[in-house]
């Protein structure tokens, strides 16, 4: 195997939680269980270190290892980081202890299987991020989603069978046509690679119906507003570390595909469709954030603001502008950081009252200072308070819509409206509300809730009030996927008004499919 | 001429000699020898890869593709047997049970390595004769002898239809060796009644792998049989049909009228498959139906045609067997007292035997062609063979019915971990979870390092498309 520095960190990552999930079936106490599981969480994140050693100005992919899986069909093991995955990598590996902890008291039934699929979907969301083969990408695509299968129907809540199928059917569904259009980006590119296959330009026509395949697999997955329909289920069911899980780190996993194999691969044809992917991003924004306004279970109403969060990334993604993809990239990040906390505290919230209606839950203030200190935090940096980290996200992406268009810029704003007053309303009402019926269980924040917690308090503030580090790390790697899109669009002879149809006679440019021809004979 | 090239086969002979001398006695039950000596079978045919000959008059040859087959042969009898093994109070599991499973499993692999037509029919149907005898056989059921009638009906009529075509091949073309059948044209526009005669011989070939239209016998047979019978006929048998279809595929180019009837055929055959075992209760149907589906994935490589998809259809025939005997165990392992289990006596098989839920979990996404399992990569290799030959219609149908069967196949998972159920625990002894064990490691493996076994099958493509 040939790695870029001696040892292999990326593999390590995805490897250590594969055998630690080996390991676990040693082991007998549930205690034992849980603190290795932990243990392999913090290491985790202690192997993920290195990573901070990402230069932005060295070269577009770095930690990468490559490895022959199947030379005859030209597939790879191929690793690498760039600025698009690398925060989506720590993400992933930070949530790992923080979801043991989390779910420390919240799972009593079948432990060892619960941390088995824990540590399995840690790994291959690892894997979705780093790979750069496009097998590989597709292999860790798929893997992730038995254990989340399991994790939503075996712990989830009453509905969880159809919750959880449901989840299942559409998420693969969606992901079918995503297999075609990988075999068909073999025939014309002639590999599996990621990096070679970005070098090339492909015609419009094939652009156009690769585009498609790959953005329904992604805006399922995001969701994006007509695909929305099995998040909330989802979430509502999803133990609260699925409901982590699923909000932190898998919805992303639909923003990312866009950056990494839209715009770089389909150039022209995401430029085609943008339009409408704006279109359907602000849909998103403002039909998620009304639907949340009305939502009476503060998981539903957390599970549509995301839909609305998720909204402003595609939104931020499609706008084409280093100001839009970078805030795309920090609310991608921010959004995993403040709605993952939100979901932990749901859950510890439905560990001492049973319930996640809002009038049950009322008038928390005066019994649990400490948990709504925190519980407010979240929601303000939610709601995209200035110092919070949301803010910088958001504030971007509207900077990058202003700029490309004033109108697309007046319609997002709503969306950041309608986030204060649906936010505000269930912090109101939770926080001072008239108690329906007091609790004794409704204890303050434990010493390990503080630690689940803390970090992603800490991130809230560093990143709300620093965020220049972050920007900085990622900004050079989104220079170059639009420097490369604009000059893959001037060569196939792309304007602005180009009318579809004339569009659509656009072949390849040249010196690209005399490559493409020669690879393009029999394998093996 | 060297006998030691033939060591597979006559392994094979060997086994089913022996077993002929153990019914004499009259003894029930498995000999307890059987388990090692198939195990050895699979030893004997995996030094046999290496073998290349020609032999009787070039009408039986030992190449690429024929060794690999035997392989899977091999393996895929000795599996069936092991199966069997778990089961040693059953009192129709006797010797000469094992012997006409061997005898069918010998003629398949006779099968492998004919390349004249008429061989190649006289193998097919010494290895159907014994499976014509062996599906009745199940105490009185009633059921197993309707089973029985349908397969020979179907069978002898589908028979007919293939000599039939062959009388046709015979009198267009005058010679009946694939290697001078295949220096020949195949368009219809050159030779319409050897087109015609050839479709027409390979319908005999699509009864055996149950592709639509061919496929009626198919859920009936596995439900009406005994479930080491069904485990038996749904896997090895195909294996026979998909070495004689990658033999034939590989004298015609794609978008030829044989190729393109094969592609409709696949296409019709998996979304046929797939819709009707949406609405299947019973497990062994369940399975008969995505038997039918599978066989219309397989399709994809050979109407290709290509080196390539030659080698993926040999590929995935692998996977296919490694990940329905994976799931046949299971069934066999749940019937109680031999009866078919339906779907709902997988309810909370979690609780009552975890290691036989995961190993129906794994076997149940293999067939979904979720990876990182065997029945992925064989997909994804049907996949890019069939897109690189200009069939993007045909991969378009293949990957929307993915889409359609994972409901079923989830269904199972369901049943397996979400369904309640009062029954008690399944106890397992430890050889038998340590057998399911490991054909579930081996479905993952070929799944996550598929180099090794492509490339055998790589080898046996190129050699029928140098």
């Amino acid at each position: 195997m040939m790695t870029d520095n001696g040892f292999p960190v990326v593999t390590a990552l995805i490897v250590l939680p594969l055998v630690a999930a080996v390991a676990l079936f040693f082991l007998r106490q549930e205690r034992t269980v849980r603190l290795a599981t932990l243990g392999v969480g913090i290491l985790e994140c202690l192997l993920a270190v290195p990573l901070f050693g990402y230069a932005p100005a060295g070269p577009a992919f770095q930690f990468v290892e490559h490895a022959a899986w199947l030379p005859a069909l030209g597939m790879s093991y191929h690793l690498g980081v760039d600025g698009l995955s690398l925060y989506m990598i720590l993400l992933t590996a930070l949530m790992l202890p923080l979801c043991v902890l989390g779910s420390w008291t919240y799972i009593g039934k079948r432990v060892k299987e619960f941390h088995f699929c824990l540590l399995i979907m840690t790994s291959a969301c690892i894997g979705v991020f780093a790979a750069l083969d496009f097998v590989l990408f597709y292999v860790f695509w798929e893997a992730m989603l038995v254990p989340m299968y399991l994790l939503i129907a075996v712990w989830g809540g009453p509905r969880r069978r159809y919750a959880s199928i449901k989840f299942f059917l559409y998420t693969l569904a969606g992901s079918t046509l995503l297999l075609a259009a990988i075999v068909a980006f073999r025939q014309v590119g002639g590999t599996f690679a990621i990096p070679e296959l970005m070098e090339k330009t492909y015609s419009f026509k094939f652009q156009l119906w690769a585009f498609l395949a790959m953005a329904l697999a992604f805006a399922i997955k995001v969701p994006m507003f007509p695909f929305h329909t099995w998040l909330p289920a989802a979430h509502v069911e999803a133990p609260a570390a699925g409901s982590v899980l699923l909000a932190a780190i898998l919805l992303k996993m639909g923003t990312y595909g866009f950056l990494r194999f839209c715009l770089p691969l389909t150039p022209a044809a995401s430029e085609t469709a943008a339009p409408i992917m704006i279109a359907i991003s602000v849909a998103s924004i403002i039909y998620g954030g009304c639907i949340a306004l009305g939502q009476s279970d503060i998981k539903k109403l957390i599970a549509y603001s995301s839909v609305a969060h998720m909204g402003f990334v595609t939104l931020g993604i499609f706008l084409f502008s280093v100001s839009g993809v970078s805030g795309a990239i920090l609310q991608m990040l921010n959004h995993g950081i403040t709605t993952g906390g939100l979901f932990m505290m749901i859950g510890l919230l439905y560990e001492r009252s049973h319930s996640r209606e809002i009038v049950d839950n009322q008038g928390l203030g005066k019994f649990m200072p400490s948990f709504m200190f925190l519980f407010g935090l979240f929601s303000f940096s939610s709601l995209a308070f200035p110092g919070t980290n949301s803010f910088v996200g958001e504030i971007l992406v509207l900077v990058g819509a202003f700029k490309g268009n004033v109108w697309i810029g007046f319609a997002a704003v709503p969306g950041a409206m309608l986030a204060a007053a649906y936010m505000l309303r269930l912090l109101q009402r939770v926080t001072w509300g008239e108690p329906a019926a007091y609790k004794p269980s409704w204890k303050d924040l434990g010493t390990r809730e503080w630690v689940t917690l803390m970090p992603l308090a800490l991130l809230v503030f560093y990143i709300g009030l620093a965020p220049a580090l972050a920007i900085k790390t990622i900004e050079p790697s989104i220079e170059r996927t639009l420097a490369d899109m604009r000059a893959k669009n001037l060569a196939l002879g792309l304007t602005k008004d180009m009318p579809l149809a004339e569009r659509m006679r656009l072949p390849a440019s040249l010196t690209v499919a005399k490559a493409a021809d020669s690879t393009r004979k029999e394998l093996p | 001429m060297t006998i030691y090239n033939l060591l597979p086969e006559l392994w094979l002979l060997g086994t089913i000699c022996a077993l002929f001398v153990a019914s004499l006695n009259g003894r029930r039950g498995q000999p307890s020898w059987l388990p090692l000596v198939t195990g050895l079978g699979v030893l004997a045919a995996l030094l046999g890869l290496p073998a290349r000959e020609e032999m009787l008059y070039a009408t039986y040859q030992l190449d690429a593709l024929s060794q690999f087959f035997k392989l899977l042969i091999s393996f895929g009898f000795a599996v069936v047997v092991g199966i069997g093994a778990g089961k040693k109070e059953n009192e129709d599991l006797t010797p000469d049970y094992y012997m006409l499973l061997g005898l069918s499993a010998w003629g398949l692999m006779l099968l492998a390595s004919c390349v004249e037509l008429i061989t190649l029919y006289l193998a097919l149907e010494l290895s159907s004769y014994s499976l014509y005898a062996l599906i009745p056989l199940r105490g009185q059921d009633r059921r197993a002898a309707e089973a029985g009638i349908k397969y020979i009906l179907f069978g002898a009529a589908v028979t007919a239809l293939a000599l039939f075509g062959l009388s046709y091949i015979m009198a267009a073309k005058h010679t009946t060796y694939i290697a001078a059948l295949a220096a020949s044209s195949w368009s219809f526009a050159d030779a319409p009644l050897a087109v015609l005669g050839l479709m027409l011989f390979l319908a005999g070939f699509f009864y055996k792998l149950a592709l639509f239209p061919f496929h009626f016998w198919c859920p009936d047979v596995y439900q009406g049989a005994k479930n080491e019978t069904a485990a038996y006929v749904a896997t090895i048998p195909k294996l026979g049909a998909v070495v004689v279809l990658v033999r034939l595929a590989a004298f015609v180019s794609p978008h030829m009228e044989v190729t393109n009837l094969l592609a409709v055929l696949g296409a019709v055959s998996m979304t046929a498959g797939n819709l009707a075992a949406l609405v299947q209760r019973d497990l062994k149907r369940l399975l008969g139906y995505s038997s039918v589906a599978h066989a219309g994935y397989v399709m994809l490589g050979l109407a290709a045609g290509s080196a390539a998809g030659l080698s993926a259809a040999a590929f995935y025939s692998l996977a296919y067997i490694l990940m329905n005997l994976a799931a046949f165990y299971v069934v066999c392992v749940v019937a109680r007292d031999g009866d078919n289990p339906g779907l709902d006596d997988l309810d909370g098989l979690y609780r009552r035997a975890p290691a036989l839920a995961m190993i129906l979990a794994v076997a149940a996404f293999a067939l979904v062609g979720l990876p990182p399992t065997a029945g992925f990569t064989g997909k994804l290799f049907l996949l890019s063979a069939a897109w690189d030959q200009g069939y993007h219609w045909l991969v378009i149908v293949a990957v929307l019915n993915t889409a359609i069967s994972i409901y079923y196949y989830l269904g199972m998972v369901r049943h397996a971990y979400t369904g309640e159920s009062d029954a008690p625990a399944l106890v397992l002894s430890r050889g038998a979870v340590v057998f399911g064990g490991v054909l579930a490691v081996l479905v993952l493996l070929v799944g996550v390092l598929p180099a090794p076994l492509y490339d055998l099958a790589a080898m046996a493509g190129t050699r029928l498309h140098p």
